[in-house]
């Protein structure tokens, strides 16, 4: 973001707290200082009026980076998100843009209970008009959320909360960006394909690791980073590989994201598929209760994943 | 006075304790503590009777306690185990309690407004004195929701009461940089309500004030918002040391002016006679109790990972 701001005059981040507090997790930490509170605005608690003024602000030339505090708190500005910046370019015929990047941090995992742990990728991977991205490793996350900045599309840009802290990596200092619509093989194998998202990722990494030191298979592990636009070819041609596809997400099992990636591959990869697709998904509860016990319950984990996968191995 | 007594230092004891325990790494997820702003709790809901309703916020173990909700069954919420008031599925912003009308605390700032005021339809429609009670911050007066509500309650009567607690702060935004007025009563009159704004840390005072306000309430005259000027001694929540954004010296010159505790205990031993004798005993026995919700929170079972799917949906269709 900082890179992006000196980039371009006409970037500036709004949200709550992201000014004198450098933002809940800190991501905007030292950023008024550098860029001045025209650049860097402490809005009041009002997400519907954050989504829609930075909408407004995008429709005339200018590129917002409207941060929602957590996921959870998003509802309101949803109006605005779906009801606006999904149809601008469309409803006008191309002439109006909504360059806008919507960061939020979402997920569960650290005990945040039902209003601090929310998936909410869903409702926006159905809705024509936006793009959504959800890295899970911080060197794709400097380059997509460059793209996402530089995209002239409304980007809903998600932020696993958990992997702010668990996660590390290399980014390089230099200007780099990745494209918004690629998905990445993380893990290549030629047994199963496992495709997943966020932190799920490294979860997926760790049970990857485990089939291929018990000898029971070389699992691919395809990270989307971006689902909309899903990247069907890398997705498909993985499939068409092994022959066998599991899909892992910490979101709501029905109508989530991967209900999507199993119609396409029964679809399009009928011919190649050896055996049923396979899910391990959150339940079809609220995300997410606040007890260990039933946050580990709700979370996919390495453990449940690898089960799933000597499942699909033995099939 | 002694009962609103009694009921702070409840409050104040269980919110030393949570956070001594969270910080000590035994709670998990976050914690918003009240300690400060115990008067604006007390002096409102000792006016409330169980079948009364209220709303929360993240920062709710004070109305909640104020209310009538049990510290060991609300220690247990914290601790994650089953006895807690959720089933451990909620944890400290969530507690909900039917029979003490508790609607809920509330994880969503400005989610319990439009709540408070339905409970409060549900009441006239059904013929009842019930009243209910909204809390929530300065922060929240800037939702759409609040102006919504504020304005349907106005129209159709309805017997609610809205507190707002204006601890001066929006986690990290100070209320000058998230509205411009400083008096949040100003709003009242666009709905055509009654506005009074009391010190909050003034148990007597805010006690007057909620009186007026749920007697209207109940009688049918409508809503009324009650604005508490209070100040929140500790962070926004553990972690926060609240100093960032705030002046150091201003958090020690509140702790020392305008502590509720103090300031009651004053009026108490100075004008109404009461011994300080009398008020340790009841410190000493509120502890005693607390040490017990402690142990029981401690040695209550936590859930099972298959509760994770229970209580999602209600019970079938009424024939």
């Amino acid at each position: 973001m900082w890179e992006e701001m000196q980039r371009d005059e006409s970037v500036f981040v709004m949200g709550e707290d992201v000014g004198y507090r450098g933002g809940v997790f800190l991501a905007t930490q030292g950023f008024i200082e550098e860029f001045g509170p025209e650049r860097v605005i402490d809005t009041p608690l009002a997400e519907a009026s954050i989504m829609g003024i930075a909408l407004g602000a995008s429709f005339r030339g200018l590129r917002p980076i409207p941060e929602v505090e957590f996921a959870d708190f998003l509802w309101p500005a949803v109006n605005q998100l779906i009801g606006e910046a999904a149809r601008a370019c469309y409803g006008t015929d191309g002439k109006v843009n909504a360059p806008v990047t919507i960061r939020i941090p979402y997920g569960g995992g650290i005990r945040g209970g039902l209003f601090h742990s929310q998936n909410v990728e869903a409702i926006f991977f159905h809705t024509p008009g936006l793009k959504v991205v959800a890295p899970a490793t911080p060197y794709d996350a400097k380059g997509l959320l460059k793209s996402a900045i530089r995209d002239n599309n409304p980007v809903v840009f998600l932020e696993h909360k958990k992997t702010y802290r668990l996660v590390r990596g290399d980014v390089p200092d230099e200007d780099y960006v990745l494209p918004i619509g690629k998905a990445e093989v993380k893990r290549p194998g030629k047994n199963i394909t496992v495709v997943s998202y966020g932190l799920m990722i490294h979860y997926c990494l760790e049970a990857a690791e485990q089939l291929a030191s018990e000898g029971v298979a070389q699992v691919e592990v395809v990270d989307l980073r971006t689902l909309k636009p899903l990247d069907t070819e890398t997705v498909l041609e993985s499939v068409k590989k092994t022959g066998k596809l599991l899909i892992v997400h910490e979101d709501n099992i029905t109508g989530g994201v991967g209900s999507e990636i199993a119609a396409l591959a029964a679809d399009q990869a009928f011919d190649y598929l050896d055996a049923p697709i396979g899910r391990v998904c959150g339940p079809d509860v609220p995300t997410m209760p606040f007890a260990q016990t039933l946050e580990d319950a709700y979370m996919p984990s390495t453990q449940k994943i690898a089960e799933a996968l000597r499942n699909l191995a033995a099939y | 006075m002694l009962y609103m007594y009694r009921k702070m230092i409840e409050i104040r004891q269980f919110e030393e304790a949570a956070g001594t325990l969270y910080q000590s790494g035994q709670l998990p997820g976050f914690l918003h503590l009240y300690i400060g702003e115990e008067a604006t709790a007390v002096g409102v809901c000792v006016h409330l009777q169980d079948e009364d309703y209220i709303t929360s916020t993240h920062r709710g173990h004070g109305h909640l306690i104020a209310k009538g909700g049990r510290r060991d069954r609300m220690m247990a919420e914290l601790f994650a185990r089953t006895t807690g008031y959720c089933k451990g599925k909620g944890g400290s912003m969530h507690i909900a309690d039917k029979e003490t009308g508790i609607l809920g605390a509330n994880g969503v700032v400005g989610a319990g407004i439009p709540l408070a005021a339905g409970a409060a339809l549900s009441a006239k429609l059904r013929g009842t004195q019930q009243v209910a009670v909204s809390f929530f911050g300065d922060g929240a007066t800037n939702q759409g929701i609040f102006h919504e509500t504020l304005n349907l309650a106005a129209v159709w009567e309805l017997p609610v009461v809205f507190v707002c607690e204006n601890n001066r702060f929006g986690m990290g935004t100070p209320q000058s940089e998230h509205q411009r007025i400083e008096d949040i009563a100003v709003r009242a009159p666009s709905y055509d309500i009654p506005g009074v704004t009391v010190d909050g840390n003034d148990v007597l005072k805010v006690y007057a004030a909620a009186d007026e306000a749920v007697t209207r309430a109940r009688e049918g005259g409508g809503p009324t918002l009650l604005n508490c000027d209070t100040y929140r001694f500790r962070g926004h929540h553990i972690g926060d040391p609240g100093t960032s954004y705030r002046d150091r010296e201003e958090v020690q010159e509140q702790e020392r002016q305008r502590d509720p505790i103090r300031r009651l205990t004053e009026v108490l031993t100075e004008e109404e006679g009461v011994s300080e004798d009398e008020l340790s005993a009841i410190e000493a026995e509120l502890a005693k109790e607390l040490e017990s919700a402690l142990e029981f929170a401690k040695n209550s079972p936590e859930p099972l990972p298959e509760d994770a799917l229970n209580d999602l949906y209600a019970g079938s269709i009424q024939p």
